[in-house]
């Protein structure tokens, strides 16, 4: 079970207090979009062995929704940020990247 | 004249700690950016506003930090109607939202020196690192609560009403004697 | 024969005897004891039958790893089977009784499996029972179920009696283990300021050196041990638990660890087992290691035991396996079991050691003590019927042909190296190395289960981490089998896991039938897969298998270690959650008088509603029907409180609003109410509910009783993780209103009666309406909505006042008829009306044009959320179900959920359907069955007769027709 530690609240719990959202960094696809772009965004997932960008909301706490950059492989969190961006920071990116040298990028 | 009731209708246990309801409690949430809000508090209840998962208590009630754009005023019952009014006059045509939720919720009073094994027992948090004045929102059993530290032995856990009987009667269960643990000395 | 010794026993008190049953007979044992200890102490050496072959059993272990001494604990609602009995401590009256036999323990008639046992072979339930199919439902499989198993499971009518609980603990360190390793690494931490958690899952600390006498420190093991107990006792933040193993340890540092609080006291008032969740910063395994058994034939007879559990028996509990008990070893360490039988007096026919010569330090004060060391030497099978008798002997390197000796003994000690405990570093991925002078697998330090931080959490120390304590010893000889080159028929009587029946035959039998991996033999021949886990197989099967696949050892690999280390129980895993707080059951603040009036409940949710309120002599049927009847003739009540109440405030609250819903909130007046659509992405149905406009910039959304949270959440997410820059507030005051529907042609009379300030008149108050005042002195607000298609208010006020409010409408209504009804009438009354309900008619594949809701889809709005998923291929066919309304031609009612069968099969050779029914109920106000349903182009199909299958396998004919059954006009609920 996992350990989180939320950004809004500065709160560090088990996992129980919060509820996983899925992959993070989605772009919304609406009416306009082709079937492709659609598909994209409503099922296609990286489902990545390694590095993941995931949604999490602390929803037995603050209920604030964060983002976490966590390995699938090891359960290692490389670190939790705001929900309100497109992509990571570049320092957490630079984090990974010295944890992970072999890790592709965002 | 119909009277407020509160959920637990004066319930009390007493075991390992005291339970007790608190009893009809107004409460006011307040949504907005915190200095904002911070501002209305100082105007209307002379509070100051709580710094991150702190309580600020005075006169007139207490402010909790609730998360990083909502705050929890807990004040006499039936005030809560009125300083709900004038905080939403102080506030103005601001970017802010104030509403009366004392009847959404129940309070419950632990007391003892063993509250903290207690309420371990139903609650995943650290109780080493939960000076008095601070407030952790978390789950209570299976239902989300928040819990405050009033002092060395005595705590105020809030939780909806709905569920105030579940909480009260989970809080009894493992309060019973001979569940004495001595993890917090 | 087993028996207690005149002096001695360091954990016993002689002053205090108990006296316990076993099968229904009384034996005596002391405080201190364990069960085990009691029985061997009284010579009770069979103590159960095995799983497969009903062969007598005896103890072979002193600890957690016995696999044989199962018993069924305790009676009534305290009975417990499959209770280990070296980790069960006596105390005065226990019941125990042995399992797995019939009629008898001494006579059992599955011990004919036993004579039989060439005929059940590894695999033998696959290969045999397979086909055909019918047989294994019909004979097979409950013959052997009477046939197999262990003990019997507690009576269905008993409620265990005891009560269970659970904390959440934190530490810098948690020490698993309290022996000398795990004492020290305590000390060390605590010493360094941490908090440190340090458990220990027998009652006593010390492990093994306190029962071989070392020395720890320059001090005798037992006087460190209690030192550095007072110490760690005294010190802040340092928490000791006996009686507590760590089950488990699992991602992130957490581990669970289990407290058998009051095992040795039942009855007390206290809890039996307390479940311990602690997140840890580091992990110490000071688990130990566990003595390896030898695989010769007859090794599973009561009276072979571990050289290292005679030792623990005689110093612990002053109890010896036998008048006479033979060694047989691979390495030093049993010598020291031939010196502490021979300190208490016991005779020691000989250490039988299978290594070429037995030459270090201890052989050599065995030699000594005048004891016979036989080298280079195996049992080649071991004598008796249901207890040992005796050993015949073989040199080590033969095949078991030739007896060099035979020696008389009624017990053997026997030893064939240490594994380490390993479990718990390998539970959350820590992988293993092979020490290839020790033949065990230990913790490879270079690759650690991982934490948060990226980095090693969990330690081992001490034997768990294959630090044997053995130095100077001469090096043991790996054994796996005995003799080395046995022959069939001694390989076939030597167990390798005697809890599974598992033999060394069987292990090599799945071998030649092709199974290469170590996972798929354990399946296959189920050794290790008994409740012991394989603690004492494991490795020794390993071995077997690496030989028969002609491998290394590291080569084939262990099986998967997975939590727990031992069973722990239910109710530790229940913790308090039974009984009236299982789980959370939400009431209403009307809850009460609704129980009072003996209520029959519905679950929605964690929420209890009424279904109906039943009269003495009514049936939930009639209920139901009197209630509709009353609630359309006259008035009724309803507590809605459960309706989910979302406040959406702030200067982007329409817009926010227009994206949420399938129709245009923004353009509502304040003061007015509307009817909303709320989809997924994919445009199917989600939630439904009345929104009114409060004020310029706040709209209170209701959602449906069990949407509140979901749909709350659901705001959250869009207003923080994708239109973030909206300026936009969710309150959720759905427990801060009690709200009552109050319905009926007399509805109006009612609310004007209980006084106030609000016009309720038809001119000042229409439909689809709300406004803010009091009824008598309560603040309420009034919806003036419909769910029924009667005149209808549905009025919020504080929750604190609701009793107040429903209580005042039964006595005002009394004059007007009013009655309370429940779920049941309001679902029948919506389906009157051909109204939805989310649940019924939506099942997260329905979007709303399938159920003639179109009309609540924006045309204008450029986007809202499901727009896009709506127009895609599938949903804009022409071929799709769509919501009817259907009427039995026999008045009957329509099962529910029936399908309405094609001819022809699908291609998974299913029935072909077209259509299903969503909702079906007699109505009261029609005298007859009424149902809604979707059906492939349902709409186009009016006064279609359709077929529906009913539960008997017929059908039932029934004519589509409009889903509104009731006033279509609209005529009753706009008065
Ligand atoms: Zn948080």
């Amino acid at each position: 079970m996992l350990l989180l530690s939320c950004p809004c609240c500065g709160v560090t719990a088990e996992e129980t207090e919060f509820a996983n959202g899925g992959e993070a960094h989605l772009k919304r696809f609406g009416p306009g979009s082709t079937d492709a772009e659609y598909e994209a965004y409503m099922f296609a997932r990286k489902n990545p062995r390694g590095v993941h960008f995931e949604r999490w909301r602390h929803a037995y706490g603050c209920g604030k929704w964060f983002l976490m950059a966590r390995d699938t492989m090891t359960l290692e969190v490389y670190g939790t940020y705001k929900a309100q961006t497109t992509e990571p920071p570049a320092e957490l990116q630079a984090h990974i990247k010295a944890r992970r040298p072999e890790w592709e990028g965002f | 004249m119909s009277e407020a009731v509160s959920a637990l209708a004066g319930a009390r246990g007493s075991g390992l700690v005291e339970l007790a309801d608190a009893g009809v409690t107004g409460m006011i949430t307040l949504r907005g950016d915190l200095p904002l809000l911070g501002g209305a508090l100082e105007s209307v209840l002379g509070l100051g506003l709580p710094g991150q998962r702190q309580v600020v208590t005075g006169q007139r009630g207490q402010v909790l930090w609730m998360s990083p754009d909502e705050l929890l005023i807990v004040l006499p019952y039936a005030e809560a109607p009125g300083v709900a009014a004038a905080l939403s006059a102080a506030l103005g045509d601001a970017f802010a939202t104030v509403a009366v939720v004392s009847d959404a919720r129940a309070l419950i009073t632990v007391t003892g020196a063993q509250a903290r094994d207690v309420l371990a027992k139903l609650m995943p948090v650290d109780f080493a690192d939960f000076p008095v004045a601070s407030v952790r929102r978390t789950r209570a059993a299976q239902v989300a609560a928040a819990l405050w530290r009033e002092s060395e032995t005595e705590w105020k856990l809030v939780c909806f009403r709905s569920v105030a009987s579940y909480v009260f009667e989970a809080l009894a269960t493992v309060a019973q004697p001979g569940g004495e643990v001595g993890l917090y000395r | 024969m087993s028996h207690r010794l005149g002096t001695g026993g360091r954990l016993i008190d002689r002053a205090r005897p108990m006296d316990f049953t076993f099968n229904g007979k009384t034996m005596r044992g002391y405080a201190g004891d364990t069960l085990a200890a009691a029985l061997l102490g009284a010579g009770q050496v069979l103590v159960g039958r095995s799983f497969k072959y009903h062969r007598p059993r005896g103890i072979m272990a002193s600890g957690a790893e016995e696999p044989n001494a199962l018993v069924g604990l305790g009676e009534g609602q305290r009975y417990e089977p499959n209770q280990r009995v070296t980790t069960t401590e006596l105390f005065p009256g226990l019941k125990a009784s042995s399992q797995n036999h019939w009629p008898s323990l001494e006579f059992d008639v599955g011990a004919i499996n036993a004579k039989l046992w060439r005929f059940f072979p590894a695999g033998f339930y696959y290969k045999t029972f397979i086909a055909p199919r019918p047989f294994w439902k019909h004979l097979y499989e409950p013959i052997i179920r009477r046939s197999a198993g262990l003990g019997r499971a507690p009576d269905a009518e008993t409620h265990d009696a005891d009560r269970y609980e659970q904390i959440y603990a934190f530490c810098d360190v948690l020490v698993a283990g309290g022996g000398i390793a795990g004492l020290k690494a305590a000390r060390e931490a605590a010493d360094a300021g941490k908090r440190v958690i340090l458990v220990e899952q027998t009652a006593h600390f010390g492990g093994r050196a306190v029962v071989d006498g070392l020395e720890v420190e320059g001090q005798g093991a037992e006087a460190w041990v209690a030192a550095q107990l007072a110490a760690l006792s005294s010190m802040p933040g340092v928490t000791v638990l006996s009686r507590t193993m760590v089950s488990g340890v699992y991602d992130h540092g957490y581990a669970l660890a289990y407290q058998r609080i009051a095992d040795h006291t039942p009855g007390a008032e206290k809890p039996r087992h307390r479940l311990w969740r602690i997140r840890a910063g580091q992990i110490v395994s000071a688990t130990g290691a566990i003595e390896r058994p030898l695989s010769f034939a007859g090794n599973d007879l009561p009276g072979v035991m571990l050289a290292s559990a005679v030792r623990d028996y005689v110093v612990n509990w002053a109890v010896s396996p036998g008048k006479s008990v033979a060694v047989v070893t691979n390495n030093d360490d049993a010598y020291r079991t031939a010196l502490a039988l021979h300190a208490v007096g016991i005779k020691v026919p000989a250490v039988i050691d299978a290594r070429r010569e037995a030459t270090g330090d201890l052989p050599a004060r065995v030699r000594a003590a005048g004891i016979r060391v036989i080298e280079d030497a195996a049992i080649r099978h071991v004598e008796g019927g249901k207890a040992v008798t005796g050993v015949a002997l073989c040199r080590f390197n033969s095949d078991g042909g030739a007896v060099i000796e035979t020696l008389s003994c009624d017990a053997l000690a026997m030893s064939g190296g240490w594994s380490p405990v390993v479990h718990l570093w390998s539970h959350c991925g820590g992988k293993l190395l092979w020490n290839e002078a020790g033949a065990f697998f230990r913790p490879d330090p270079a690759r650690p289960p991982l934490g948060a931080d990226g980095k090693g959490f969990v330690t081992c120390v001490g034997a768990a981490n294959g630090e044997l304590g053995n130095e100077g010893e001469a090096p043991m000889l790996p054994v796996w089998l005995m003799p080395a080159q046995a022959s069939y028929d001694l390989r076939a009587k030597a167990w390798l896991d005697p809890q599974n029946d598992v033999k060394v035959s069987d292990v090599q039998l799945a071998a030649q039938e092709g199974y290469a991996s170590v996972e798929h033999t354990k399946r296959y021949t189920t050794l290790g897969m008994a409740t012991d886990q394989g603690k004492l197989s494991n490795i020794n099967g390993l071995a077997i298998l690496s030989d028969a696949l002609g491998q290394p050892i590291p080569q084939t690999g262990t099986t998967t270690f997975r939590p727990p280390y031992t069973p722990i129980s239910l109710g530790a895993i229940a913790g308090e959650a039974r009984g009236g707080i299982f789980q959370p059951l939400r009431k209403t603040p009307i809850y009460d008088w609704h129980a009072a009036r003996g209520a029959h409940w519905e679950p929605v949710g964690y929420w209890r509603r009424p279904y109906c309120y039943p009269k003495a002599g009514e049936t939930h049927a009639q209920a139901v029907s009197r209630e509709i009847n009353q609630t359309r003739k006259a008035v009724g009540i309803l507590d809605a409180s459960t309706l989910g109440k979302l406040v959406v405030k702030g200067p982007d609250a329409g817009r926010f609003l227009d994206m949420l819903y399938t129709n245009v909130m923004s353009t509502l007046k304040v003061g007015k109410c509307r009817y909303g659509l709320m989809c997924n992405e994919n445009g199917f149905l989600s939630d439904d509910g009345v929104v009114a406009r409060l004020s310029e910039d706040t709209w209170l959304c209701h959602t449906t009783s069990g949407g509140a949270d979901r749909i709350h959440a659901w705001m959250e997410d869009w207003l923080q993780c994708e239109w973030w820059d909206w300026k936009v507030h969710v309150v959720n005051l759905t427990e801060q209103f009690a709200q009552i529907a109050v319905v009926g042609p007399k509805a109006r009379a009612l609310l004007e009666k209980l006084g106030g300030d609000m016009d309720l008149s038809a001119a000042a108050f229409p439909f689809m309406d709300w406004k803010e005042g009091h009824l008598g002195d309560i603040p309420a607000r009034i919806f003036r909505i419909s769910f029924s298609g009667e005149l209808s208010y549905e009025v919020a006020v504080p929750a604190g006042q609701g009793l107040a409010l429903w209580e005042r409408l039964m006595e005002a209504g009394a004059e007007f008829g009013v009655a309370p009804y429940g779920t049941e009438a309001l679902h029948v009354m919506r389906a009157e009306k051909g109204f939805i309900m989310i649940g019924d008619e939506t099942d997260g594949t329905v979007i709303p044009q399938d159920l003639g809701l179109g009309w609540a889809i924006s045309k204008k709005k450029a986007d809202f959320l499901g727009k896009r998923g709506m127009e895609r291929e599938a949903m804009v066919s022409a071929d799709r179900w769509q919501l009817v309304g259907l009427e039995t031609l026999d008045g009957s009612v329509l099962p529910d959920g029936a399908l309405a069968p094609l001819p022809g099969k699908n291609d998974n050779g299913q029935q072909e359907t077209q259509g299903r029914v969503t909702s079906t109920y007699f109505s009261p106000t029609l005298g007859k069955g009424i149902a809604m349903g979707l059906l492939h182009k349902g709409p186009a199909r009016m006064g279609e007769v359709v077929q529906f299958q009913n539960a008997s396998g017929g059908t039932v004919a029934a004519r589509v027709v409009d889903p509104c059954f009731y006033d279509k006009a609209g005529e009753k609920q706009n008065v």
